[in-house]
């Protein structure tokens, strides 16, 4: 079959919701399965991305040179005594120094975690440099950031304990196409001289490397995005939301008036099958915190949805998009099991109510005319969520698992979606497999890219 | 909401096209024998599929109905031929765009004699659509069939009957179609249908199977959204502009998320991430060839990646993938080939269908004939009367599809015996036919169809000769020079027109062409000349072979076989020294041959081996009339006979250039055993059976053989197979493995052939082979 001439099989884990083929022409493609991995700790930093370790040290190596431009800064009441007594206590205690983000830098999406201190005592406050303190405020003091960063308030985690410091984690994201005037931004507000490690993970973290390190002088510690979302799922998942549970399902998902959003617990979570859609959609099982393989993916995801409907709608945004497809009706797009059997097609047990061919009505000229840009986005929608609970559950099917966590930014404001995920999952398994969820959807790598810099294990 | 895709089609609004003019002499042939219908109306093309009956001339042999003593006579023939009509049964089916239903109803109607006939079985989506017109044109009912239930039954019955039915498809490959051996037990399978959703079925006998599973994500899909997206009407519109485009421009890759960091990374940056990722924004224009593009690896890797799934899920490896989305299609099959080896990492092989098209028709068909047990035999692809593989392909005949009223064909002869595979195959699945295979071998493949080219002159005269009486032979004659010669130039095009191109292929394919224009049996008469002339000999021979000692003995049977098998009238090297000197006889040929050791000549080791205890049984394949059977075989046999080792000799059923069928084989022994009391008492005794081989080629496929003479070799437990002639054991077979002794002995009558092996004109192939213990 010709297979000889194809590339070798991706050999690495770390990668992203890549997962279909290329075009034929360019045969270049990847096993699509990663293998089952032992431990997963640290096998994300080999070859080009420094350990965590490695970057704190260094980190500590070049301070003293770092000490200098910051006693020189105009404004700076802290002697040298009080800057160092601070990060040798930091080091002491195998922290890193202030400030903590975590960094995702997906496809489509850029989440950043921060962790804002509220333990902050006078002296340190005294003792805070400058472009420090300036960056706090200005992360938790807006929810908007730019016409397009926002920060998710709703998800913000309070009182939470990180390394022995209390504070709150604030959610942030924006789109990856405003990665440069981030990056601008960091240069501006000189984050290089807080010679802090920036621990980032998702495809960008290795696009924008370079970028971040001769425009912004800033060293990225790139990680890898699987173990990231697991890592940060787990201890998400651990520390609830805020005394509330952080996993729910959807009770009666089929049904407007009973409909319920319930907690939860995720006490018992292996095996776990998650299904990260994001731009497009990794499938992970989970078998132990540190033991899991990337079982396949889709290139079928969010960015499909949202790509197919501005095509199609002309519209410019993903909550555009979602506000449209929840006014449309599906059915005059697509063609479903009634529309060609008249009804259920009992030699197959297939409802009526089932779509036998996403999109299959506008192969009509005269139904075409007839659909609105609100039934077109709806269908959309209706379609990629499907494919990918049908893709769950055979890969759920195969790999014998019965919960599956659905997360990723595709979810976010998206109880369509959701519903839908949850109905179908039911319905087709017969009520074997359940459809997980978790408020925090998108922001797992962000998560574990912070625990990594915090190595929080 | 739902992942499940039934099979069905999408309403192109197609308007009925009445002006058109049909070329009836093409299709719906033997429309007025037709017995029963069977119509599949999918979205876009109907197939139209009917049983027919077909009256042949066929010439029969029958021995003089006098005593033995008088037919010794010098002038008399030793049995009389007479010519007579036979008739045969033949499924036909025509596919054609929807838009000649009307037109092709109105002819039916007026062209249908038998009005037997009340009801039609029909299926595919446009079949309710379509029910009134054709109610109201042929008056018959319409008894709608289940669509995947006549899928299916289609698919069993192509992959049962037609050899080299399934293929794979390799883009850049030369031959980009890989056909596939016919594996003896076809069970269990996965069929993915993909029509305007996807159907998933696990088909585990003939009539058990189970939907497994499905996606609305199908060829609806890909023509519906496209359809929106470029403002494209047509699906082969949609598909042509797919083959122009470039997805990395609409989807997201893995190299437009990592940058350049993929390599080092180990990944493969032309993964898509995200299809349709890039079209996100609303500050740009794409490329309708750059969306279609996308669109279609969209659907395609969806679909494998289910497929795979499926299949990994039921433990299957074959899947056979078929619907109007596939239809032949390159830009289909390559991306849903791509896709399969992509997801199973090569576990799965994404096999396509010839005759796919057909299946729906096919299935309602036998769901119509239940009661003529049309399963219950065998069937042939009729190599005449079908077009080939692509015949009305998009992408490789652009100007014929342009040229509207494409009709593609299949045909098939229901074989009067039900065929299975030699019970002494050591392999079956693994068992290929043929040498040569002249699809993958383009140098062989120009020399083979030149050769036939050349040797077309000889053949045309030849069945003129053999019908002297007749006014139109010769009319007949040129139409089957046309009819062949179009087939060869199609096949120099398109080698893979009819699955793997072989010699035996091209043999088969003359044979049904002179059929087609009754010439059933050109050599007849030949045939019937060179038995009288050899019988006349026979005693002669047998008592100089008695006069021999043991050992000279075998070597002169084995040389007689040999000579014999110089007398082949297909070879032209052959036939031009036969044409020019009648008088050549077994001696000359003797002469002919080539001295040990011969070019594979393993006799020592046959030699050793006779001096063991007899063999149990022995099978032999007969090939040529005349010398051959008579001076060559029955001699062998004889001897065979006299050790005390039981012989079935087997025969052509049906004929095929000069070779011996088996009417006139059971003549012949008739014959031989008043001349010779060995035989005689081993036929009395039935320690020699005639049988029949089930073929009409001059060629040999152990895999499709008759019942009885499988159910024979069981009996009797054979332990030997001889195979005897170019045709049986060099064109195919040469490499062929039982699980028993075999001797395959053949004189290489092609100077071509005997260079290829290593040797010349009237080389000797004399192979001897014990399977290892």
């Amino acid at each position: 079959m010709g297979a000889g001439r194809f590339e070798a099989p991706m050999e690495r884990h770390g990668r992203a919701a890549a997962t279909s083929t290329s075009s034929a022409e360019e045969l270049a493609p990847g096993a699509p399965n990663g293998r089952r991995r032992e431990p997963l700790r640290r096998r994300a930093n080999s070859a080009s991305a420094p350990t965590v370790g490695a970057s704190a040290s260094a980190s500590a190596s070049v301070s003293a040179s770092a000490e200098r431009v910051r006693r020189n800064r105009p404004g700076s009441y802290s002697g040298a005594t009080s800057v160092s007594r601070q990060r040798v206590e930091s080091l002491r205690k195998k922290r890193p120094l202030f400030p903590w983000f975590g960094l995702d830098i997906g496809g489509t999406l850029v989440k950043l975690v921060y962790f804002e201190p509220k333990d902050i005592t006078t002296e340190e406050e005294e003792e805070e440099v400058e472009s420090l303190k300036s960056i706090r405020k200005y992360l938790t003091s807006n929810v908007a950031y730019g016409s397009t960063g926002i920060r998710d308030v709703h998800l913000e985690l309070k009182d939470l304990t990180l390394c022995g410091r209390k504070g709150n984690l604030h959610f942030i994201r924006f789109p990856t196409h405003d990665m440069p005037a981030f990056i601008q931004m960091g240069r501006d507000k000189n984050f290089s001289s807080l010679h802090t490690v920036f621990c980032a993970t998702g495809g960008g973290a290795y696009k924008f490397e370079q970028d971040f390190l001769t425009i912004g002088d800033l060293q990225l510690c790139k990680l890898d995005e699987l173990d990231c979302l697991i890592k940060g799922i787990l201890y998400i998942d651990s520390v609830g939301f805020n005394g509330r549970s952080q996993c729910y399902y959807f009770e009666n998902p089929a049904d407007s008036e009973k409909c319920q959003k319930l907690p939860f617990d995720l006490k018992n979570p292996y095996p776990l099958l998650l299904v990260n859609i994001g731009s497009g959609v990794s499938i992970l099982a989970v078998y132990s915190k540190d033991n899991y393989k990337r079982v396949t993916g889709t290139s079928l995801g969010g960015g499909t949805f949202f790509g197919l409907c501005c095509l199609l709608t002309g519209c410019t945004t993903f909550e555009e998009a979602l506000e449209m497809a929840s006014r449309g009706d599906s059915t005059k797009v697509d063609k479903l099991v009634r529309d060609i059997y008249g009804g259920d097609y009992e030699r197959f047990g297939l409802p009526g109510w089932a779509v036998a061919s996403s999109f299959g009505n506008m192969m009509s000229k005269e139904k075409r005319e007839a659909v609105s840009k609100e039934d077109l986005a709806r269908a959309t929608l209706i379609t990629i969520t499907n494919n990918i609970g049908s893709i769950a559950r055979m890969c759920a099917l195969n790999e014998n698992i019965n919960q599956v966590v659905f997360v990723g930014n595709f979810l976010r404001i998206n109880t369509i979606a959701m519903r839908l995920l949850a109905y179908a999952l039911d319905y087709w398994s017969k009520g074997q497999l359940k459809a997980l969820f978790s408020e925090h959807e998108g922001y797992f790598g962000a998560v574990g890219a912070l625990l990594e810099l915090l190595k929080i294990p | 909401m739902a992942e499940c895709g039934a099979s069905g089609s999408g309403s192109s609004g197609d308007s009925l096209d009445k002006s058109i003019t049909l070329p009836p002499d093409e299709i719906f042939r033997n429309l007025e024998n037709a017995k029963r219908f069977a119509i599949d109306i999918g979205g876009s093309l109907t197939k139209l599929a009917y049983y027919s009956t077909v009256q042949h001339k066929v010439a029969k042999v029958r021995s003089f109905d006098h005593s033995g003593k008088d037919a010794e006579q010098d002038h008399e023939p030793p049995y009389e031929i007479s010519v007579q009509e036979e008739v045969t049964a033949r499924l036909h089916f025509v596919k054609f765009e929807n838009t000649y239903i009307e037109a092709c109803l109105d002819f039916i109607k007026d062209h249908l004699v038998n009005t037997e006939t009340k009801v039609i079985q029909a299926t595919g989506g446009g079949a309710y659509k379509f029910k009134d017109l054709i109610e109201e044109k042929l008056q018959l009912k319409v008894d709608k069939e289940d669509v995947m239930t006549c899928l299916i039954k289609g698919c069993n019955f192509v992959l049962k009957n037609i050899p080299h039915e399934a293929f794979v498809y390799q883009k850049d490959a030369d031959p980009e179609f890989r056909f596939q051996t016919n594996h003896p037990n076809i069970f269990p399978y996965l069929l993915v249908n993909i029509g305007s959703g996807v159907s998933i079925v696990k088909v585990e006998t003939e009539d058990r199977f189970e939907w497994i599973g499905g996606s609305s994500i199908g060829g609806g899909t890909f023509w519906g959204l496209g359809a929106l997206l470029t403002k494209t009407k047509k699906f082969d519109e949609l598909l042509h502009l797919a083959s122009k485009g470039q997805h990395t421009n609409v989807d997201m890759l893995v190299q437009d998320i990592y940058g350049g960091a993929h390599q080092t990374l180990g990944l493969s940056g032309n993964l898509i991430a995200s299809s349709f990722g890039k079209s996100a924004t609303a500050d740009k224009e794409f490329s309708k060839e750059d969306m279609a593009k996308s669109l279609l690896h969209m659907i395609s890797n969806d679909i494998g990646q289910l497929a795979c799934l499926y299949a990994r899920l039921h433990c299957l490896d074959r899947v056979y993938f078929g619907g109007f989305f596939i239809r032949g299609h390159p830009v289909t099959m390559r991306t849903i080939t791509y896709s399969i080896n992509f997801f199973s990492k090569g576990e799965v092989q994404a096999l396509f269908l010839r005759h796919e098209g057909y299946l729906g028709a096919i299935g309602a068909f036998l769901k119509g004939a239940e009661q003529d047990n049309p399963n219950q035999y065998s069937w042939g692809e009729n190599y005449a009367g079908s077009s080939g593989l692509m015949s009305s392909s998009p992408e490789l005949c652009p100007t014929q599809r342009a040229r509207s009223g494409t009709f593609d064909l299949l045909e098939m002869d229901r074989l009067e015996r039900p065929l299975v595979s030699l019970p002494l195959l050591l392999d079956p699945p693994s068992y290929v036919p043929d040498t040569v295979d002249l699809t993958d071998d383009a140098l062989a493949r120009k020399y083979w169809l030149t050769c036939f080219e050349e040797a077309l002159d000889g053949v045309v005269k030849r069945a003129v000769a053999s019908q002297p009486g007749s006014v139109d032979a010769a009319e007949r004659a040129e139409k089957f020079r046309q009819k062949y010669w179009n087939k060869l130039q199609t096949l120099r095009h398109q080698p893979f027109a009819y699955g793997t191109l072989t010699v035996r292929s091209l043999l088969d394919t003359r044979e049904h062409c002179l059929n087609e224009f009754n010439f059933p049996d050109p050599y007849s008469k030949v045939k019937q000349k060179d038995n009288g002339v050899a019988l006349k000999c026979f005693q002669r021979v047998v008592h100089s072979l008695d006069a021999l000692g043991w050992e000279e003995r075998q070597l002169a049977l084995v040389k007689g076989l040999l000579a014999g098998n110089v007398f082949d009238w297909g070879a032209k090297a052959v036939s031009e020294v036969l044409e020019s000197d009648p008088q050549f006889g077994f001696e000359e040929a003797k002469k002919k041959l080539q001295e040990r050791p011969w070019l594979v000549d393993s006799y020592s080791k046959w030699l050793q081996r006779l001096k063991g205890p007899p063999h149990k049984c022995a099978l032999i394949f007969a090939d040529n009339s005349g010398v051959d059977v008579i001076l060559g075989v029955f001699p062998f046999v004889r001897e065979l006979l006299s050790r005390g080792t039981e012989v079935i000799l087997a025969c052509n059923s049906g004929p095929a250039l000069n070779d011996v069928t088996h009417s006139e084989a059971l003549l012949v022994a008739e014959r031989v055993a008043a001349m010779d009391a060995v035989v005689c008492s081993a036929l009395r005794e039935e320690r020699l059976l005639l049988v029949q081989t089930g073929s009409s080629s001059p060629c040999l496929d152990l895999s499709r053989l008759d019942k009885g003479l499988a159910v024979l070799v069981r009996e009797r437990g054979a332990d030997l197979v001889v195979i005897e002639g170019m045709g049986r054991a060099v064109h195919t077979n040469y490499h062929a493995a039982l699980r028993c002794e075999s001797l395959k002995l053949a004189v290489l009558k092609n100077s071509w052939l005997a260079e290829r092996l290593g040797g010349r004109l009237f080389s000797v192939i004399f192979k001897y082979e014990v399977p290892a213990e």
